[in-house]
């Protein structure tokens, strides 16, 4: 047994090396915030927000990156909700344990891990190719879709999960079916749950250029889509391209650094309004 | 929920199923090294005529190429010919791209401000891109390892460098960058390095030491940016740049294509930073159909 | 009528699970399928042991992959050396030593970082770490393996972070408890007795962390230089895999040889994400039954 002044010094290291850690990690996040914000400080106004750009793209806004962003990260959802709820409903609320429930969840687990480029790679062959979508608004929404779904499954069965079995039972003793049951008792309970890790997916999807790459996103295009299967601007891509294959690199620095900071902040506000949601819910179902 | 996003979608794709929009435009791809160019001159045919609608993208020759033989554009931007492989894949698709020729460029080679060299051979661009040269002392400069910065396989220029002064494979630690500016960019910070881009970026870049290049061994060596002697051929890395357009020259094109070969459209070449066609090539463009 | 009706849906969600394990299903197929064609005129072994990447030299066209999985396998490692104990000292900050309204506040900001988009932390790598990496290492260009390593670094910290932060907090309280009461210091429990306990969970953790860095494409695709050669140290420039699709099916006409080996390297990436994921998942699973 170690002596007791002992065993507080090396607590002490111990645990300062620990704090260390998190310091370290809160560090990382004030220097990107830091350097995202200040270099783009006198770049976002209202013109840059709502204006197309300008001049090969040296001037003017990031209107259409907003927009496209918006359109498909709207398809994504269309696409991967309903299909998410539902498999998430059959996981948690009919399946029982065997093989085929323990092969769904594996499928899962491996399609969360699967890298973006190969999604993308698989937009291409199915979406653009096979299905002759083209490359547009629909195969990258369908394409991001698929890279949201694992997502959305497990966020709505840890809300399903978080409904107690009695409001189950209860219903299902006092003669009602099973749909019946989940319709009334379980899926109220667990839509706040729902929805918030939904909105999270949907914030990581708005975010992602490799599966939009080569199903959709263009760079210059001289107008807004207006059909599904049109090409569209994206803010991830948009950065992609302000800062490695632009023409004019330094001249448009500050314009990619605008970019960051609506695309860093789009994400962070839907990030913070599921959150807010959640507990507003939550707060308005305890009334 | 379920009922809500129901709604949603159909509520959208009602707006967004329109007529198709993408009809309309004049979709222009390919290479890095057209693109700042063919961006002014399709801002400045846009102003002239409200009605027509041009977009221009890049991603490099081969993507632009690739987007033509896939059908997926209706021109292509190439800073390098179609090779024979890709004409027979686009025959085999239906594609019949035609060319024509939309400007001249001197390939400059750019070396960081600190570099003493002030000129090479083509033969030593060759070998140092080979890898075949690995330090800059071998050619008359101060002892550093040369740090190769180039393009990518996408690009029409990385293949222009293979096939006229190369002529063999990049060594395989050439940094591939993404584009012409990616490349300036790289060399202002690297003492030590060496890279390719289009006249037009390396005139109006500033960090930037622009070298003259000689034909061979004892010959003078003519900077890229001298027009005269690019135009009466002395400057010994010069290339054309094309444009292939998808089936004959007709209607829209046709229309954008003679607007960037009337006095106008060269114009705006020039002050994009490149040189306007020779009498050859405007012969070329008139056998071709424009 | 109800029954049927009862049924009726019941089957409608069995289908809405299936769908998932078609979808897996459907991109290995799919993935395969374009795949092959590749090796009507590539050796296997070339592609497997080759180290050149040059499939549209006019010259020496080479389709091996060696040098390319090298470098992804640089990255991610380099990556782990940092993430892994920054992450799990974090991890174990949060369960053990922090109070609970810091720790209230704290996992919040951990998961924001967790929300950056990688072409965020890509430009990042280009503008700002690259430069700094230069500077410190006295070489002249920052876009290098070191580079992907701290970007990676910093996109497999929450993941890590957060997993085995839930790991930790799982433990039973009896554990804690019983190494407190026999006079043991709360460093000496959580160092000999929490994370053993934990272990197979922290395990699972770093395996996914490692799988995000496997995969992760924009971030490398910016900041690493994109030399295609075979690695030959940290400072050099690299190319992984996923950068080398990301910078090549953009340029490739398609149902060419070169389009089909593109797909055969996403087979490649496909198939050792998947032996990763399933490792995570045999260790969660190893985790699960040692808390019970």
């Amino acid at each position: 047994m170690k002596r007791k002044s002992v065993k507080f010094f090396e607590q002490f290291l111990g645990f300062g090396f620990l704090r260390l850690c998190m310091l370290l990690i809160i560090l990382i996040l004030v220097i990107i915030f830091y350097d995202i914000v200040s270099k783009s400080w006198g770049v976002i106004t209202w013109e840059f927000l709502t204006q197309p750009p300008r001049n090969g793209m040296t001037e003017g806004g990031i209107l259409p990156a907003i927009v496209g962003t918006i359109f498909v990260t709207i398809i994504t959802a269309i696409f991967s909700i309903p299909l998410g709820m539902g498999c998430a409903i059959y996981l948690n609320e009919y399946a029982k344990k065997s093989h085929l429930t323990r092969l769904i969840r594996i499928s899962i687990r491996n399609l969360s891990g699967v890298p973006s480029i190969v999604y993308g790679l698989f937009g291409v062959a199915l979406f653009v190719e096979a299905l002759h979508f083209g490359t547009c608004l629909l195969s990258a929404g369908l394409t991001l879709g698929l890279m949201t779904l694992p997502w959305t499954i497990t966020a709505s069965e840890e809300a399903l999960k978080g409904v107690p079995l009695s409001y189950r039972e209860g219903s299902l003793a006092l003669g009602a079916t099973q749909w019946q049951s989940i319709k009334t008792n379980v899926l109220p309970y667990a839509i706040p749950g729902m929805l918030t890790g939904t909105i999270l997916g949907l914030a990581r999807a708005a975010g992602e250029t490799a599966p939009i790459l080569f199903t959709g996103a263009a760079f210059a295009l001289p107008g807004l889509p207006k059909s599904l299967f049109d090409q569209f601007m994206a803010m991830p891509y948009h950065l992609y391209i302000m800062s490695t294959q632009h023409h004019a690199i330094t001249k448009v620095r500050p314009i990619a650094y605008g970019t960051a900071l609506v695309l860093v902040g789009v994400v962070f506000l839907m990030n913070l309004s599921a959150i807010l949601l959640r507990y507003y819910l939550r707060k308005a179902r305890q009334e | 929920m379920k009922k809500i996003s129901i709604v949603l979608g159909i509520f959208i794709m009602l707006v967004l199923s329109n007529v198709s929009y993408a009809a309309n435009v004049l979709q222009v791809k390919g290479s890095d090294t057209l693109i700042n160019m063919v961006q002014k001159l399709a801002e400045e045919y846009m102003k002239a005529n409200p009605d027509k609608l041009v977009s221009v993208t890049g991603g490099g020759s081969g993507t632009g190429i690739a987007a033509l033989i896939n059908k997926k554009c209706d021109i292509a931007n190439a800073s390098r010919l179609m090779k024979g492989k890709e004409i027979e894949l686009a025959t085999s698709r239906q594609a019949s791209p035609v060319r024509i020729v939309l400007a001249l460029d001197s390939l400059s080679i750019i070396v960081n401000p600190g570099n003493g060299i002030e000129s090479l051979t083509v033969d030593q661009v060759g070998k140092i891109y080979k890898g075949e040269i690995k330090n800059w002392k071998e050619v008359g400069g101060n002892d550093m390892p040369i740090s190769l910065y180039g393009r990518q396989s996408n690009s029409g220029t990385y293949d222009f460098m293979i096939e006229d002064v190369m002529k063999g494979d990049y060594s395989p630690s050439m940094k591939q960058m993404n584009g012409n500016a990616q490349i300036v960019e790289g060399i202002k910070a690297d003492p030590s390095a060496v890279g390719y881009v289009g006249v037009g970026y390396a005139r109006n870049a500033q960090g930037i030491k622009v070298l003259k290049i000689a034909n061979k061994a004892g010959a003078t060596a003519y900077s890229p940016l001298d027009t005269a002697n690019v135009k009466n051929g002395n400057y010994p890395i010069t290339r054309p740049l094309n444009q292939y357009v998808e089936g004959s020259l007709t209607g829209a094109a046709k229309d954008f294509v003679a607007f960037e070969l009337s006095a106008e459209g060269q114009r705006i070449v020039e002050e994009e930073g490149f040189f306007e066609i020779s009498q050859e090539y405007q012969d070329f463009n008139k056998n071709a159909g424009m | 009528m109800s029954r049927f009706k009862e049924k009726f849906i019941r089957n409608l969600f069995l289908i809405n699970g299936l769908v998932v394990i078609f979808i897996l299903g459907g991109i290995f197929l799919l993935l395969i399928l374009n795949a092959l064609p590749t090796f009507k005129d590539v050796s296997w072994k070339e592609f497997l042991v080759g180290t050149s990447w040059n499939p549209s030299s006019d010259y020496h066209p080479a389709y091996g992959i060696v040098s390319m999985v090298v470098s992804t396998f640089m990255v991610t490692i380099g990556s782990l050396v940092i993430a892994v104990p920054v992450g799990i000292g974090t991890a174990a900050y949060l369960s053990d030593v922090a109070h609970p309204k810091v720790r209230e506040i704290a996992k919040p900001v951990v998961e924001i970082l967790a929300g950056i988009p990688s072409v965020v932390i890509g430009f990042l790598g280009i503008v700002m770490v690259g430069p700094f990496i230069a500077k410190m290492t006295g070489t002249y260009s920052g876009l290098n393996a070191l580079n992907g390593s701290v970007l990676l670094a910093i996109m497999a910290l929450p993941t890590i972070v957060s997993l085995s932060e839930d790991a930790l907090a799982n433990v039973p309280k009896s554990f804690q408890e019983a190494s407190l009461a026999l006079g043991a210091s709360h460093w000496q429990t959580l160092l000999k007795v929490k994370l053993q306990a934990a272990s197979s969970g922290i395990i699972a953790a770093c395996m996914l962390g490692m799988g995000r860095a496997i995969g992760e494409t924009m971030t490398v695709l910016m900041a690493t230089g994109n030399a295609p050669a075979f690695p030959s140290g940290f400072l050099n420039s690299v190319r992984p895999m996923t950068s080398t699709i990301a910078i090549e099916l953009g340029e490739v006409p398609y149902y060419t040889t070169h389009y089909h080996a593109l797909f055969a390297i996403g087979l490649v990436l496909f198939l050792i994400t998947f032996i990763v994921n399933l490792i995570a998942d045999i260790a969660l699973n190893r985790y699960e039954k040692k808390i019970r």
